[in-house]
């Protein structure tokens, strides 16, 4: 178990800056998670912690030690890969027994190693078998295995689950939240998923464009996102985001789609122009008028089990809001939504930072 | 059915025509086969005449088949000799190229090297090079080493000159094998060296073989320098052996035929075996890109 | 991972390049501007005198214009037979295994074995070609015929060598192309020039850059089958310069012309590659 701190960390190809300049620090045994859009640098820094490509400038210290210059087996992590990697020539039981052999570690020892985890994981069948015989999801399982026979310092993982269909994604990342409880390493792990990520870390760092957006628990993500991108990457369905303008500074007054309203802010925007976000989730839509309700066209209605969401039109704005399923609500009809501005998140529209 | 080039042309009211071509086309097909293989056919034939029929007009076939020129290209030349030495030599070859081309392939192909694509394009240069640029520099060189007519002088050669076939067909395959997969080891501990050869190497057996069977036969039928290092049956090889058959007389036609026969034997039943590898070796990358 | 240490992949390779080619080109070079004699060790240099001979030397322009003979028939032949057959070929059929590997006989067999075998067959009096056309022409020893039965023998052992190339171009293009354009309306003709060429164009490219290359390397063919003659008609470059450097032993003159033979090679295939790069961006 280590803890790793990535200190003003780089990475540039030939022209293009990948990764700007990062501080972090993740903690001993915790669960850490990269999320973000394709192409934000999220596997370059795990490639680079793994010690598969080189710092372009930053230290990288894994328990204080600088491990610049170490390659992947001297820093001691272990990772798997989105399309597993699994050796094609191998056996399970050969693929899994393979980082003890390169140690060179006496064949008992590997043997009973290479049960314990087979056992863990519910590979003990299957351990004759070559890789093509097996499913997705078998082969993750054995990726895992390979990967924390070792009892590395630290586990990383680049999308996993990626290349599973839905339904085995879901199993499996219970099976890895198991997993971490039990073996307690510190793991590094990369997704775009954001389900993913807040459903399986202590810690999450959202990446956009080479830089942490924010770092914090899925907790404070969720509730507090620091600006427009954490905001509308973290949550299904995605944040709404209606555009306004300030009204008043003292108290904070703005007007939104012809409302006046006077959230909670933390201090001023810098000019007139901000940004008011509210999760879909916190917003009623109903057949029935209610206390501060708007009136509201809906447009679509998707069922999503015990609610549905409901897209409306209010005065031209398009919201998406939530609606039990009970209600007679159809699209093009008339119909009412409430809006908590207890629940209002504001921005500044130039900045896109949260008041 | 409509993967087929010639049948997506046809309309179905032509389906009528359309037998009447299959018909032509095994024709041509049939010709083009005798086209191929009638001369080593005539070959055969000759081989087999007894030396008052070769001069004989009509020259078709033979009504007394007999197996006299093969025993004398025996008897008379030393051919086992001749024979060895191309063994030898092209095998040598062979496992020189695919030792010292899969190493250059594997580290284009999954190593951080600087200026790997010019590396590559000066490899693949090599192949364009006439070899009578190279003969007489070389010559002064092997002579100067004393390594005329000798095993090695060839060799050496050989192996240089397929260089550029082993590592352009060995590379194109390495860059298929996931990355991931040599990434993976790395991890889990080993050296790039190990990464070759306890997991790229067995997973490379087919791309083996194929670039063993092209470099084999590239050995053993170059002439040029062969003809120019080799002075006695010490290391001569088939291809000099064959051109420069002694004839005190006359040039014995039977004889050269039954030395031909033989020495493409081998060669007839390796494309019969690999004509898939073969073709697939030779069209990797060229013409897919 | 900066101690990759993939630079010792790559040296033993690099190395045995470097010192086969490389450095052979460089004295063939330092050679060609020598006057040497080799058994007699006479060394002199002469600087461009070499040069300004072979300016002036008729049996290089005859080598020359022979070699460029050679090459532009057999090539044009060689790619235009094979591309026929290509697509005539082109489709799947029983025994598809066993008619390629009849047709990489030719290539198979050593050139040195094909150009004996055809010089049986081109004998004046017991050739069979002579018996099966009925005449008696001395093809091997006619200086109109001789270079003309050297292509003929050398388009006899490419020519299935370029169809199976060929094939396995027309093989990339996708079948749906063609459907496509006969439900436009389009005829084989217009399928063929407005689909099958443009998508054919750089395997034909290749084909043309490897075959043309080595036409105008010619040696093996024309050194069995007619050994330069008669009265050089059929000698070639390569046959010329090797003629100087064992037969008269003049490595001085004997690398000038290795060198021309080298700088005509090195021009074709940049010309080739450009034309390739264009199509591909390499």
């Amino acid at each position: 178990m280590a803890n790793i701190s990535l200190q003003g960390v780089k990475k540039s190809f030939k022209n293009s800056v990948v990764i700007k300049g990062l501080d972090l620090v993740i903690n001993k045994g915790e669960f850490f998670t990269f999320v973000g859009p394709s192409g934000c640098g999220k596997s370059t820094l795990l490639n680079m912690i793994a010690g598969l490509e080189d710092v372009t400038d930053g230290n990288i210290y894994f328990d204080d030690i600088l491990v610049n210059n170490l390659t992947p087996r001297e820093r001691d992590v272990a990772m798997v890969f989105q399309s597993y990697a699994l050796y094609p020539h191998m056996t399970v039981y050969e693929n899994i027994a393979f980082p003890l052999r390169m140690k060179k570690v006496g064949r008992q020892t590997i043997d009973r190693d290479v049960n314990r985890v087979a056992q863990l994981l519910g590979l003990a069948d299957l351990l004759d078998r070559k890789p093509k015989e097996l499913s997705g999801g078998q082969r993750q399982r054995v990726a895992l295995g390979r990967a924390i026979i070792r009892k590395p310092k630290v586990f990383l993982m680049d999308e996993p689950l990626s290349n599973l269909d839905a339904r085995l994604r879901i199993d499996m990342r219970t099976e890895l939240k198991r997993l971490h409880q039990e073996l307690r390493i510190t793991t590094v792990y990369v997704t775009h998923d954001q389900e993913e990520a807040m459903s399986l870390s202590d810690r999450i760092a959202v990446i956009y464009q080479g830089e942490i957006q924010q770092c914090g628990s899925s907790y404070d993500i969720y509730t507090k996102p620091e600006n427009t991108f954490v905001g509308g990457f973290i949550g299904i369905p995605p944040m709404n985001f209606m555009h306004g303008t300030v009204a008043g500074t003292n108290p904070f007054r703005m007007e939104v789609n012809g409302l006046i309203l006077s959230p909670q802010v933390g201090r001023l925007p810098s000019r007139s122009r901000v940004i008011a976000g509210v999760r879909p989730e916190d917003i009623t839509v109903s057949y029935n008028k209610m206390e501060e309700s708007l009136e509201v066209i809906v447009r679509i209605i998707e069922p999503a089990g015990s609610y549905n969401w409901v897209d409306v039109e209010w005065n031209t704005m398009r919201v998406k809001g939530k609606a039990s399923v009970i209600s007679s609500l159809s699209a093009g009809r008339k119909a009412f939504m409430k809006i908590p501005v207890g629940k209002m998140l504001i921005f500044d529209a130039d900045s896109g930072e949260r008041l | 059915m409509c993967g087929d080039y010639e049948y997506c042309l046809y309309k179905p009211s032509e389906q009528g025509q359309a037998n009447m071509r299959r018909a032509g086309f095994y024709i041509l097909l049939l010709l083009v086969c005798i086209y191929c293989a009638g001369p080593l056919i005539w070959q055969f034939i000759t081989s087999l005449k007894p030396d008052s029929e070769l001069t004989k007009i009509p020259p078709l076939f033979t009504g007394s088949p007999t197996m006299i020129h093969y025993l004398s290209i025996f008897k008379g030349h030393p051919f086992l000799r001749i024979i060895l030495n191309s063994a030898v030599v092209a095998s040598s070859t062979t496992l020189f190229s695919l030792m010292i081309g899969s190493l250059c392939a594997f580290g284009l192909a999954k190593l951080r090297i600087r200026y790997k694509a010019l590396i590559l394009g000066f490899i693949l240069s090599v192949s364009m090079f006439p070899p009578i640029a190279t003969v007489s520099p070389l010559y002064i060189i092997i002579r100067a080493l004393d390594l005329r007519d000798t095993w090695w002088a060839l060799i050496i050669t050989y192996t240089t000159f397929s260089l550029p076939l082993s590592v352009w067909i060995l590379t194109n395959f390495f860059k298929e094998i996931p990355d991931e997969i040599y990434l993976s080891s790395r991890v889990d501990g080993c050296t790039p060296f190990q990464a070759f050869y306890r997991i790229i190497l067995p997973l490379s057996a087919p791309a083996f073989l194929t670039t063993a069977i092209l470099v084999f036969i590239f050995s053993w039928n170059e002439f040029l320098f062969a003809l120019t290092f080799t002075s006695t049956t010490a290391s001569r090889t088939i291809p000099v052996a064959v051109a420069l058959f002694p004839g005190l007389h006359e040039i014995p036609w039977g004889d050269i035929a039954a030395a031909s026969i033989i020495v493409t034997i081998p060669l007839v039943v390796l494309v019969f075996v690999f004509q898939r590898r073969i073709t697939e070796g030779l069209t990797s990358g060229a013409v897919k890109g | 991972m900066k101690r990759e240490g993939g630079n010792r992949f790559v040296l033993p390779a690099l190395a045995l390049l470097s010192v086969i080619t490389i450095y052979p080109i460089l004295y063939v070079i330092y050679l060609s501007a020598h006057r040497k004699l080799l058994i007699f060790n006479i060394s002199r240099f002469i600087g461009f005198e070499n040069y300004q001979f072979l300016l002036r030397d008729d049996r290089f322009w005859n080598a020359l214009k022979n070699t460029f003979y050679f090459t532009g028939v057999s090539v044009s032949l060689e790619v235009f037979l094979g591309l026929c057959i290509a697509i005539l070929l082109n489709r799947p059929f029983r025994g598809k295994g066993l008619a390629r590997a009849v047709m990489l006989i030719p290539w198979a067999i050593p050139t040195v074995v094909s150009a004996r075998m055809w010089e049986w067959m081109y004998n004046t009096d017991f050739g069979l070609l002579n018996y099966l056309l009925g005449i008696k022409i001395n093809w091997l020893g006619s200086p109109f015929w001789a270079l003309n039965a050297a292509i003929f023998m050398d388009v006899w052992k490419t020519t299935p060598f370029v169809a199976i190339l060929l094939i396995a171009g027309l093989q990339v293009i996708p079948g749906e192309l063609y459907q496509a354009a006969r439900v436009d309306g389009a005829g084989s003709w217009q399928i063929f020039r407005k689909i099958t060429m443009p998508l054919l164009r750089p395997a034909i490219l290749i084909v043309l850059l490897f075959r043309t290359l080595d036409a105008f390397r010619v040696f093996d063919a024309i050194y069995v089958l007619t050994g330069g003659g008669p009265a050089n008609t059929t000698e070639t470059l390569s046959v010329y310069a090797y003629k100087v450097l064992f037969q008269t032993l003049q490595f001085g003159y004997g690398s000038t012309l290795s060198v021309v033979v080298f700088l005509c090679v090195g021009i074709m295939s940049i010309v080739y590659i450009n034309l390739l790069s264009r199509d591909r961006r390499i």
